[in-house]
């Protein structure tokens, strides 16, 4: 399937928000540039030239990826794409036919793709998001067109639950259930929420889908609102993703134009209207309950459930929320079938999930893989292991309400309940990998940090229960750890979890848990010795040379913002206490782990 | 030294309303009466305008939309996104996600303290810069990563981060 004209010679130009901040404005003018330069904005051996502007495809610490579509010839991409370099690839690639081997991607680009199946992901990377006729061309608003002739809203929500679907947004909550629900709410007017508040840090899926191909989401919501009998429509998005914002604004104004928003759709008597609502900034508003308070226009506090949104939601209506990824497989159900859906994935979690894959690896980026692929997979295979000769300690998933899984356990398979039954969760889909230089300690009080800040202030057990928490933690990695810290960190965490409100507090604990379960060690070297073996926490370091490991390189002496450590050729460095601020710079960037 | 910035502020801050005209309030209140849920996006369009929200805009906000002030203020303080007092003409957002945190983001924000004296919702005197710390840009892949205004920049070292700072802090006004 593909939109590419026979006769023209397309070039794709990552435009992601990564793609962009690399350079990827500069690097469309240049390709614009050097067409008009050789005149090929007509031919090129009887070819049109097109530089078109692409979503996220994935890889985004090789940006700006600039992929080359000669018909005929099999598809080029190259990696770390200057404006510089865009002459010799039109002048050896395009007008030549040499493909510019020194720049094209290698084999460990293209081995980054070969254990996912992008199926939501597909069209990421290839449509121009800011271009709906280009949508349609890759088979886009098909499957609203399909549901509109062919099924009832009662066909539809059923192909859903045979399809296995399960809620992206993390709870993994079964998508056509939550559907009847609210369908079988009495009432005319319905609410459809998107959820777009990816407040997980760590995670960029949502934006991502809506940055590359915000039409796909657009027609997954047409799908949900006609079969739960939804006239009216949010799209809730955190004001921090500006891009995403914009393209998706446009996206819902020539969707209207076009006839695919708004009343008649289509020509049949389905009227659905979409509106686009920025969030403020609270990580909270990713909660249900909170999110419509927010759009409501209030303090985005969660309340108690029942009664659920599906009952009693926006403005007192029935309202059912569902996240960007979710609606944005519902065009691959219909049009493909929920038997093919449910052949890919487990038994229990169908089809594919969307990762984001951060932290100590060596390809970092978003990727897309059937579900029920181990950790390690998603660390060793896809992401292509931990840089700098480094062990990997940690791999943490699903965000401030997951967990950190130790090596041991890295063959877990990734589906909702194996995830759940090691400590973590799938979250949004956060993944980051932590090295040896990476303190547990320091990671859980970085999360607490993070949810104490975040919690709405609404329950006691999350307002203060995580404030304590945090002020034991704080003082552990200050070196002032008590006997009784870990017990005292387990039975508060208990507390919380049961008795918070919402999904925040709930799991607020989590992190805290999961590490102290798999490196309890980690907390009594902490607390007894007043180590911090990762050698991060900064009031537990000595900041002193090792001589016996030290080889005299003079890197740290290098980087050393406040020269505080002398050096010459052949001996080896030593650290002047009073100057130094305790950045860790040196550390950091010793190869040879020779300071303590 | 620290009182002497503070009431330069003061004054610069008497200045600036001095100058202000709060009649786009008035027009932006307008443009969402009689709509359901518009104390967000009205406060999200007056900052937007003014840059950040006084307390006589809150009052003339409150008065437009017939609510009382402190309800307006109870949203303010709720939502990270907004501001009490002005901002810099740069605002420095540094990522504090998790990847960024593997990756060092902490130093960068010192890097921001040491360069211009300013700390995490901090705005330097001369209104020039603000420092701000968010939980995440959604820009994993290359972290550790900041933004400057809508800027974004990645792959980040704090030798790197020292010298954009210090190429916006060369720019005119």
């Amino acid at each position: 399937m593909s939109a590419q004209k026979i006769d023209q010679i397309e070039v794709h130009v990552c435009m992601g928000t990564a793609g962009v901040a690399s350079g990827g404005p500069d690097v469309m003018a240049a390709f614009e540039e050097e067409f008009k330069k050789h005149g090929l904005i007509g031919e090129v051996k009887e070819r049109n030239c097109k530089v078109k502007a692409t979503g996220c495809r994935g890889l985004c610490a090789r940006d700006v990826l600039v992929d080359i579509h000669i018909p005929g010839q099999e598809e080029v991409t190259y990696e770390h794409v200057t404006p510089e370099m865009v002459p010799t690839i039109v002048e050896e690639h395009i007008i030549k036919g040499e493909v510019v081997k020194k720049w094209a991607a290698k084999k460990d680009y293209y081995d980054f793709y070969k254990l996912q199946k992008r199926y939501v992901l597909a069209d990421c990377g290839k449509v121009d998001p800011e271009d709906i006729d280009d949508y349609i061309a890759y088979g886009g608003y098909e499957a609203i067109k399909k549901v509109l002739k062919e099924m009832t809203p009662e066909e539809v929500i059923e192909e859903v639950k045979k399809s296995g679907l399960r809620g992206r947004g993390g709870g993994g909550f079964p998508t056509g259930l939550k559907w009847t629900f609210c369908r079988a709410s009495k009432g005319d007017l319905k609410y459809l929420i998107c959820n777009a508040d990816e407040g997980d840090p760590g995670a960029f899926m949502d934006r991502s889908i809506i940055e590359g191909n915000p039409h796909a989401v657009i027609e997954g919501m047409l799908i949900a609102a006609y079969a739960i009998g939804c006239k009216e429509g949010y799209i809730y998005c955190r004001a921090e993703y500006p891009l995403a914002i914009k393209r998706v604004k446009k996206a819902i104004r020539i969707a209207e134009e076009r006839g695919f928003l708004g009343k008649n759709i289509l020509g049949t008597d389905f009227e659905f209207h979409l509106h686009l609502k920025e969030g403020a900034g609270a990580f909270v508003c990713g909660e249900e309950t909170a999110l419509i308070a927010s759009i409501e226009g209030e303090r985005g506090m969660p309340r108690p459930r029942p009664p659920f949104p599906a009952v009693k939601g926006l403005w007192g209506k029935p309202s059912n929320v569902n996240n960007v990824e979710t609606f944005a497989n519902l065009p691959l159900i219909i049009k493909n079938g929920a038997e093919w859906y449910a052949s890919i994935g487990t038994e229990k979690s169908k089809g594919t999930k969307i990762f984001a894959l951060s932290g100590k690896v060596k390809s970092t980026g978003l990727i897309e893989v059937p579900m029920g692929v181990t950790v390690r997979q998603l660390v060793f295979d896809v992401g292509g292991g931990i840089p700098k000769r480094r062990k990997i300690k940690a791999v943490q998933l699903g965000g401030p309400s997951g967990g950190c899984l130790p090596e041991s356990m890295l063959d877990t398979p990734i589906d909702y309940d194996s995830l759940i039954a090691a400590g973590a969760m799938m979250g949004s889909g956060g993944v980051v990998v932590m090295d040896e230089t990476n303190c547990m300690v320091n990671v859980a009080k970085f999360f607490l940090t993070f949810t104490q800040r975040e919690s709405c202030g609404k329950c006691i057990p999350c307002r203060i229960g995580t404030k304590t928490m945090l002020d034991i933690l704080e003082r552990i990695c200050k070196g002032e750890g008590r006997e009784g810290d870990i017990e005292l960190l387990e039975s508060l965490a208990m507390d919380i979890k049961t008795a918070s409100l919402c999904g925040l507090g709930q799991t607020a604990p989590n992190p805290v848990l999961t590490t102290i379960k798999y490196f309890r060690h980690e907390y009594e070297a902490h607390i007894k010795d007043k180590k911090c073996p990762a050698r991060e926490c900064p009031d537990l370091i000595e900041f002193v040379v090792d001589e016996d490991r030290c080889k005299k390189c003079g890197i740290c002496f290098k980087v050393c913002p406040v020269g505080a450590i002398t050096w010459e050729k052949g001996k080896p460095a030593y650290i002047d206490k009073s100057k130094c601020v305790k950045c860790r710079e040196c550390i950091v960037n010793c190869p040879f782990n020779a300071i303590d | 030294m620290a009182e002497n910035t503070l009431e330069k502020n003061e004054q610069q801050e008497q200045e600036v309303l001095q100058e202000l005209d709060l009649t786009a309030i008035d027009e932006i209140c307008a443009e969402y009466k009689g709509k359901k849920g518009s104390t967000i996006p009205v406060l999200q369009k007056v900052q937007d305008h003014y840059g950040y929200l006084s307390k006589d805009m809150v009052d003339r906000i409150a008065e437009n939309l017939n609510m009382s002030p402190h309800t307006i203020y109870g949203v303010i303080t709720f939502y990270a996104q907004f501001y009490t007092t002005p901002r810099g003409k740069y605002v420095i957002r540094v990522c504090r996600g998790t990847a960024c945190h593997v990756k060092g983001s902490g130093r960068i924000s010192e890097v921001v303290t040491e360069e211009f004296g300013i700390k995490n919702g901090e705005t330097s005197s001369d209104l020039k810069f603000t420092l701000e710390e968010v939980s995440c840009i959604g820009a994993c892949g290359m972290a550790p990563v900041i933004m400057i205004n809508d800027k974004t920049y990645g792959n980040l070292t704090p030798e790197k981060a020292r010298e954009i700072f210090r190429e916006y802090a060369k720019k005119e006004d």
